[in-house]
């Protein structure tokens, strides 16, 4: 195994001489921290709106006090992750502009979507069916992708829609007032779908699915093992060890103490979220 | 007061003298009635004012029942005409105003009939459970007494308030159906205008009375909203909250599409600072929007939806509270959303679903057989 020698003897499980690689900067895992945090919230707040005529949501109003109040956690969350979204794209902006890391926008490093991804998606279908092997995913995979741009889509429209009900008499003066209807059907519809999407298919794709059961907390550590590594994104393990970039990945094992927060923070966030859903399930089918 | 009781009393005093001597035989045997009789309301007319048939001390084993309606000629007429006619002979009196020899007038706080008194002597029966259920009535004393009413009565001694007799009379209490009751719905109107004063000419104003009058048995009257006896205080929030869906009873599609609006699910939070039926539409004088005096026509939407949302203009008001994403051609442009936006959520989420269950068995499967792990 390895012959990395960490400082860190105390790291999680059989961590010690696992080698570690870095997969998220700080400042990704900054953004994507708070992005949970205010999604909660926001799902928290936003839900119980949508679906007032619920026990649980007259309950959960009442509990955080009354209607004002979720209004202004709703507002203070969605002002918040407006900044961390801004910031990521201001950041996308210099990253390309600036610094010109044309990368970001095409190719191995890139969120963009490329033919390889349908190609993976058409593989790991066959793979479903015992039809075909694994297909080798590169840094990001398409199931990654969707969860990113789904994301992307999401913030932009549930954004917009949600600050045209804010500021709704500016908004209809510069365009007709009818539109704060459709404003508030795509708002509500929008949010339906993020938190599916979040609840259900991220929380199994990157957590609950068996392989990773019960949280993967690279997107928290920022860090994975080498075995992480070569399983999950065979392609870019084979292209840095090629390219002897390998070493200039690698990174120490994560505090003990970081993967304790990890999974208590990663952990009550998947809870609250399957509780809202199942919440969300029960009233949607009641609607 | 009628002819017919001065003149009776004229003559009832003229005998005073005789009524008088007459009392104290009687009183040597009949004692008892002695105290109430003499602080009661018919004390200067003596025993035989109303004992008509005894002559003379001993009078016979058996004496007539007295006949109440020989004075009161009026209002036992009006009684043999109502829904208590029934009731047998003297004993009706007696059911309301009490001991026949302890009668105080309408005004004395004694009396079983004064207003304050009134609810109670009326529960008697009104108020028993078992009594409602053989009349098949319904128990209304309960109701009254917990309703703005029982309590501006009760609670804060208002005797203007209404009691039983205010809105259903006295003596001359008609059921409902009959067209000529204060209750009746028809008159309904009319009754609680007695002292809701200009509220029957608003609600006349508006569609409700209108329909009314041009005889639509489905129009609402004052009890179709407010109910008839369990009437809530309207500046209450545990009230307010309650109309949207009370206008909901006849207007189905309209609550329907309030419903889906943030004003509804604003208010189904408990918070009652957003728009309910009434804030828009108001409450006794609601006419169409195609109406010019409309709160709701078109005209008028900038003041209407500006009484909450100050500084709303023209553009901002064409914003529709009752919008229905269902109906395509009435707002196409939220139909194609709501298609569009289903259809995303429905393909997106639908997919993943399968997506998920695969890889779910398609991971167990290659969890049971390791050497098959990332072939």
């Amino acid at each position: 195994m390895s012959t990395l020698s960490t400082t860190t003897g105390e790291a999680a499980n059989s961590g010690a001489e696992a080698r570690y690689y870095t997969r998220f900067t700080p400042a990704q895992r900054m953004l994507h921290a708070v992005l949970v945090v205010t999604f909660l919230g926001l799902a928290a707040t936003g839900l119980p709106l949508r679906f007032s005529s619920a026990a649980w949501s007259v309950a959960l109003a009442n509990a955080v006090g009354g209607f004002s109040a979720i209004l202004f956690f709703h507002k203070f969350c969605a002002v918040i992750l407006s900044i961390d979204f801004l910031i990521h794209v201001a950041d996308i902006i210099y990253r390309t502009a600036v610094k010109k890391q044309w990368g970001l926008l095409w190719g191995t490093n890139s969120m963009v979507p490329n033919l390889k991804d349908l190609k993976d998606l058409i593989g790991q279908l066959r793979w479903f069916f015992f039809l075909g092997p694994k297909p080798q995913f590169d840094r990001y995979t398409y199931w990654e992708k969707l969860d990113y741009w789904g994301v992307f889509w999401g913030m932009a429209i549930i954004g917009i829609s949600g600050y045209a009900m804010w500021f709704s008499r500016a908004f209809a003066r510069i365009v007709p007032g009818s539109w704060l209807n459709v404003a508030i059907l795509i708002h509500g519809e929008e949010a339906l779908l993020a938190v599916g999407y979040i609840f259900v298919v991220h929380f199994f794709n990157e957590h609950l699915r068996p392989h990773n059961f019960p949280m993967d907390i690279t997107i928290f550590t920022g860090t994975q093992t080498e075995e992480e590594f070569r399983d999950r994104h065979p392609e870019e393990y084979a292209r840095a060890l090629e390219s002897g970039q390998l070493t200039a990945l690698r990174a120490e094992a994560p505090p003990a103490w970081g993967v304790r927060t990890s999974r208590w923070l990663g952990g009550a966030a998947l809870v609250i979220g399957i509780v809202l859903i199942v919440l969300t399930a029960e009233a949607f089918l009641r609607e | 007061m009628k002819l017919h009781r001065v003149a009776a009393l004229v003559i009832l005093a003229a005998g005073g003298l005789f009524a008088q001597a007459s009392d104290t035989q009687c009183l040597s045997c009949h004692d008892e009635k002695s105290a109430p009789f003499h602080s009661s309301v018919h004390s200067s007319l003596g025993c035989t004012g109303c004992h008509t048939d005894i002559q003379g001390f001993p009078h016979p084993e058996t004496v007539a029942k007295v006949n109440c309606a020989g004075c009161h000629a009026d209002a036992s007429a009006a009684l043999a005409s109502s829904v208590h006619a029934n009731i047998p002979g003297q004993q009706a009196c007696q059911t309301c105003h009490g001991d026949a020899h302890a009668i105080v007038p309408v005004k004395d706080p004694k009396s079983a009939v004064y207003a304050a008194n009134l609810p109670r002597t009326c529960g008697a029966c009104h108020g028993d459970k078992k009594f409602a259920q053989q009349h098949n009535l319904p128990e209304v004393y309960s109701q009254y007494i917990d309703s703005i009413h029982g309590f501006a009565l009760t609670k804060d001694g208002l005797l203007v308030a209404a009691t039983c007799s205010s809105c259903h009379g006295a003596h001359d209490i008609l059921a409902p159906a009959n067209p000529k009751s204060r209750t009746n719905r028809a008159n309904i109107p009319a009754t609680c205008g007695t002292c809701h004063e200009g509220i029957d000419q608003q609600y006349f104003a508006g569609v409700h009375g209108k329909a009314l009058q041009a005889g639509n048995a489905q129009a609402p009257v004052c009890t179709s909203c407010h109910t008839a006896h369990q009437i809530g205080n309207v500046r209450e929030v545990s009230f307010q909250m309650k109309t949207s869906a009370t206008c909901g009873n006849c207007h189905r599609e309209r609550y329907g599409t309030y419903h889906d609006s943030l004003h509804a699910q604003v208010s189904a939070l408990g918070y009652i600072d957003t728009a309910h039926c009434w804030d828009c539409h108001r409450a006794h004088d609601i006419l169409p929007a195609s109406d010019p005096k409309s709160t709701v026509a078109k005209a008028n939407l900038v003041s209407t939806c500006g009484q909450c949302h100050s500084g709303a203009g023209v553009s901002f008001v064409s914003y529709s509270p009752h919008a229905d994403s269902h109906d395509g051609k009435k707002f196409p442009a939220l139909h194609a959303s709501w298609i569009f936006m289903n259809l995303l959520l429905a393909s997106l989420l639908g997919f993943f679903a399968v997506h998920s269950v695969l890889w779910f068995i398609r991971s167990k499967a290659e969890g049971s057989n390791p050497t098959r792990r990332n072939s």
